[in-house]
This record gives structure tokens, sequence and C-alpha cells, in this order.
């Protein structure tokens, strides 16, 4: 059976995409936030993963309003990024795992989630910077585990509540843990932390907030399930609600993890940048 | 004011709640804006704004705020911040130029407003 080796999380901000690009990691301004990476590198190359499930939300890429899945799972052979508009370099294809995304939704949708699956998804920068970021070079890097897309809608509200978003993330580990391979799964959760791009409080970060989060996701993720939606939008920004992705993330851990390594830095572009490696328990 | 009981919504100055209704109010500004993930829709829209704009049934109200540069205008017609990104690439502005616009500062101010808050 698979073992679920631990789960990342980053910020997933496009001007990280253009920094990598450009080669900026040891300028003074990006500096703070790209030296939360090298320990994460260190211990993907000290576990290798087979896979990786990568719970981003797409931002106006894959999805448009027309229709605008909850919860939607790629279930293709390869995923495609594209400019988004602003000229974000176009990379090759990042390699699927579609019998892994099958076994996946065929367990969600067992266990009362009902999944949207897609044989064909452009994948924009929630799901890229941060491959860009734990994958040197990617998808261009030896170690490039296969992936599964995982993204949850926060462009439209209703979004998930954060309770949803948990045990969204507790039957996606029990899918992982159930599939017939002897195989490393590592699952990101991208996006956040704080942070507002729209409106009269365009720019609006929360410190203090995100450090409740940082915390209480580690050891006790349920207390941040007593968090509505309407407050997470309050306190963490309009986009902050991206820390729905952290929360799929956690879900799938199990109970018991140790936190490996953390970073948090204001301001990457408009967001404060928050990164955490936590490894399950063997 | 009467509540209608799918609104939820608490009031939270400065934002609004992209939901059900903004996105019917929004949906084709939007259209227009998420088609601007095409390049050649991007050349469309800088050859001849006012045929695209008609092409895609702006409102009245939506078109001014396009003309006037009017973010927050933008927003208050139904546009939603992650398709209006992709309107801004096209005139090259970055989320903190947007940011500055929204919020009355330069792209220097809001920069330093964001730095502020560490």
């Amino acid at each position: 059976m698979a073992q679920i080796l631990g789960g990342i999380t980053t910020s997933h901000i496009p001007a990280v995409g253009n920094a990598i690009d450009k080669g900026l990691q040891d300028d003074p301004y990006w500096k703070p936030f790209f030296d939360g990476y090298p320990k994460v590198h260190a211990w993907i190359k000290e576990h290798k993963p087979d896979y990786v499930v990568n719970i981003y939300n797409d931002h106006g890429l894959g999805f448009f309003l027309d229709r605008m899945p909850t919860f939607a799972i790629g279930a293709a052979h390869e995923y495609r990024n594209e400019d988004e508009g602003w000229g974000l370099p176009e990379l090759p294809p990042f390699p699927g795992a579609p019998e892994l995304s099958w076994h996946i939704i065929e367990s969600m949708v067992e266990d009362e989630f009902d999944i949207t699956s897609c044989q064909e998804l452009a994948v924009d920068h929630g799901f890229v910077v941060p491959m860009q970021l734990f994958w040197p070079g990617a998808p261009n890097n030896p170690d490039m585990p296969r992936a599964v897309p995982i993204s949850a809608n926060t462009v439209q509200h209703p979004i998930p509540t954060l309770k949803r978003a948990l045990d969204f993330g507790k039957a996606l580990g029990k899918a992982l843990r159930s599939f017939p391979e002897e195989a490393k799964v590592v699952i990101l959760g991208t996006g956040g932390l704080s942070h507002q791009l729209d409106g009269a409080r365009a720019g609006f970060i929360n410190k203090e907030f995100d450090q409740y989060c940082l915390k209480n996701i580690v050891s006790n993720p349920e207390e941040l399930t007593k968090i509505s939606r309407m407050e997470l939008v309050e306190k963490a920004g309009a986009q902050g609600t991206e820390f729905l992705m952290w929360m799929m993330m956690r879900g799938a851990l199990g109970d018991e993890v140790t936190e490996i390594t953390r970073n948090y830095h204001i301001p990457i572009s408009n967001t404060a940048a928050g990164t955490l490696l936590l490894e399950c328990a063997a | 004011m009467v509540q209608h009981s799918h609104d939820y919504h608490i009031d939270i100055p400065g934002t609004t709640v992209f939901d059900g209704r903004m996105a019917m109010k929004g949906y084709p500004l939007n259209k227009m804006c998420y088609d601007f993930n095409r390049a050649e829709n991007r050349e469309g829209f800088r050859a001849d704004p006012e045929g695209w704009m008609e092409a895609y049934g702006l409102r009245e109200e939506q078109r001014q705020a396009i003309r006037d540069n009017d973010i927050l205008g933008m927003i208050e017609e139904g546009g939603n911040i992650y398709y209006l990104a992709k309107l801004a690439g096209i005139f090259k502005l970055s989320v903190q130029d947007v940011g500055g616009m929204q919020t009355g500062r330069t792209r220097e101010e809001f920069q330093a407003f964001l730095a502020s808050q560490a």
C-alpha cells in the first residue's frame, strides 16, 4: 500500500514564478522568502516521493464561472500551464498519474465527496509555482514525481467550509493509504497566507491571525474548523481563503505529525508568505 | 433592511464578497477577461476595445469603468479580481499597481504599506 510521507505548504504567488525565471533567489527582496526552501529540498532528496498530490485553487485558467466545481481532481496523463494573460513562462508538461487519480476519485465518491473529474486540466500558477519551488527546474527535475492536481473553489462564494476542507483531506488520506502500490506520496497545500487583492481594503495582511493558523494547523487543526467562512474572509483577507488548501492537506496527514521546517515572511507581492513542512509518523 | 435567508454575509469594510449575485452581475465582464488567457484575445481588445466590449455584451457601467481604469468600479460591477488581473496584464500593471489604484496610493506607497505590516 502507498505511504504518505508528509505534507508541504507554500504560498503560490505568480511573482515567485517570475523571480525563479529571472534567477532572483539571492536578491535582497526575495532572499528571506527563498531561504525557506533548502530544508524542503533536502527532505525531498532524502525521501524521493513517487507521487505528488498538489492541492491548489485555480484562479481563472482551468475553470471559469460557467462551470465552477467545488472540488475537482485531475485524471490526465499530463498537465500543461499557460501564460494566464500576463506572460508567465509556458513549461513542458507535468507528468500525471491517472491510475492514482481514478483510485482517489473512486474512494472519495464512495466516502460521499462528490468530485468533478477532469481528463483535461490546464494548471495555473497555484499548481506550477509550488512545483518549481520544491523541485527546482520543474518539471525537468530528475526527482519530479508524477502529479495529481486537486483544485478547490475559492473564486466564487459559497466556498467550502474549513471543516469540509479538513474532512476532504481525511478522506483523501484514506484513499491514498489504500492505493495498492508500494509508493511514497507527498501532499502539497498551496496558497495563502493572509492577503487581499481587491477593494478599498486591498493590501490587508494579518500577521496575528496567520500565526494562529500556523500554530494550530500543526497540532490542533480541529480548532481551526470553528472559523466561519466570513470570519476567514475578514481575518485572512478576501484571497486568504486559500488557507482552505492547507486544511485539505493537513487532513490527509493523520493526527501525528512532526514539523520539519517553517518560514513566514511579509510581504512577497501583496501576500504574507508561509511555508511549512510536516512529516507523518512512520 | 430585509435579510434574505441565503444572505449570510457579514459586512466587511472595503471588501466585496464575490457570491452568486456578484457573479451574475459581472458575468460578461469576467468572461471577456477570462478569455484574455489567450494572446489573440488580448490583441483583439488592444486593437478595438469598444468593439471587443460590445461583442461580449458588457453593460454600459462596466464599459465606463474600463474606460476610466476604475478598478473599484469594475468590482462594484461584478468584476472578480482574478479575471480583472488578466485585463491589468494587458496594461502591464502589477498587483501592487492595482492595489495602489484602489487605495489612492502610488505603487511605492502601496508597497511601503504592505511592508509596514511585517
